[in-house]
């Protein structure tokens, strides 16, 4: 009971942060509440008994990608109070979409049934097996470093490949666009 | 989740569009985790204490997609930046206006 109540509560404290995000207009604080929106999601993940994850989001999540959030805010104009774009539509698609996931989720099995599909498959011997095998007490470091270790290898990849993207993006100054648009400036002015 | 797509498809920021991908990503991993959860479970660390473990299949998983995550937002920033380089500014309705400039 107690559990389903610091949830309960922690996912309102996220729907509240979701909101502020939408509201505000100021580049440093949406970049400061999506900071407290990952913070309250690893609370949410302890919760859960992910404690790995919880680590990786507060280090990684919280941690790494605000300071990449500021830096870019800092050399960004602030927000302007524009108008709302596709309004309309995307309200339609939204609730079309919570619908569809609501009627999903009533066909889910409850949360924490210790007999539900998922925990029946592999995962009991993973939990017997590991500890014989490579006497690390952590599960979760067993399936990532060693059943699942083509996985984090292609992880790995992902990150060089979006890494190398960044340094191609940030260093080419010479896109054809930019003499265009300078030219266009100066003639106005 | 729906709130995040929300944000990405009605602001015309690209920086508040890029974090409106961030927190749609973090509500799929928050219902990947409650699938793993078993009640009276404890954290799949083996000990002699516990009965029951939460399943570690998910969290391994998560693991994997939040690192991969930071690394998309990067990348969004990126282009983000770089767009402001070439525009100097970061609005869309902006931008389009600028573009129907530069065709005539």
């Amino acid at each position: 009971m107690n559990f389903l109540l610091i949830n309960f509560f922690l996912i309102s404290l996220l729907l509240v942060t979701t909101f502020f995000i939408f509201k505000t207009t100021s580049l440093i604080s949406v970049v400061a509440l999506t900071g407290a929106f990952t913070l309250l999601c690893s609370a949410i993940y302890v919760n859960l008994d992910a404690v790995d994850v919880a680590f990786t989001e507060a280090a990684v999540g919280s941690g790494i990608s605000t300071i990449l959030m500021v830096m870019a805010a800092a050399k960004l104009p602030e927000g302007k109070k524009n108008k709302l774009i596709n309004l309309f539509p995307s309200i339609i698609l939204a609730v079309a979409i919570s619908l569809i996931l609501i009627i999903i989720i009533s066909n889910l099995p409850l949360l924490g049934d210790p007999n539900a599909p998922i925990h029946l498959h592999v995962v009991p011997e993973y939990l017997k097996e590991s500890k014989d095998f490579f006497h690390i007490p952590n599960v979760v470091t067993n399936i990532l470093a060693s059943y699942r270790g083509f996985d984090t290898l292609g992880e790995t990849i992902v990150i060089f490949t979006a890494g190398l993207g960044v340094i191609a993006l940030l260093t080419s100054n010479t896109l054809n666009r930019k003499t265009n648009f300078k030219k266009n400036k100066k003639n106005e002015r | 989740m729906v709130g995040g797509l929300f944000i990405i498809i009605t602001s015309q920021n690209y920086l508040k569009k890029v974090v409106g991908l961030a927190i749609f990503q973090t509500a799929v991993f928050v219902f990947f985790v409650s699938l793993a959860k078993v009640l009276d479970g404890t954290a799949p660390i083996l000990t002699k204490m516990a009965n029951a473990y939460s399943n570690p299949l998910p969290h391994v998983l998560i693991l994997t997609a939040i690192v991969v995550g930071v690394a998309t937002s990067a990348l969004g920033l990126a282009l983000v930046l770089q767009i402001y380089k070439n525009y100097e500014t970061i609005e869309e309705k902006e931008i389009e206006s600028l573009e129907l400039k530069s065709d005539k």
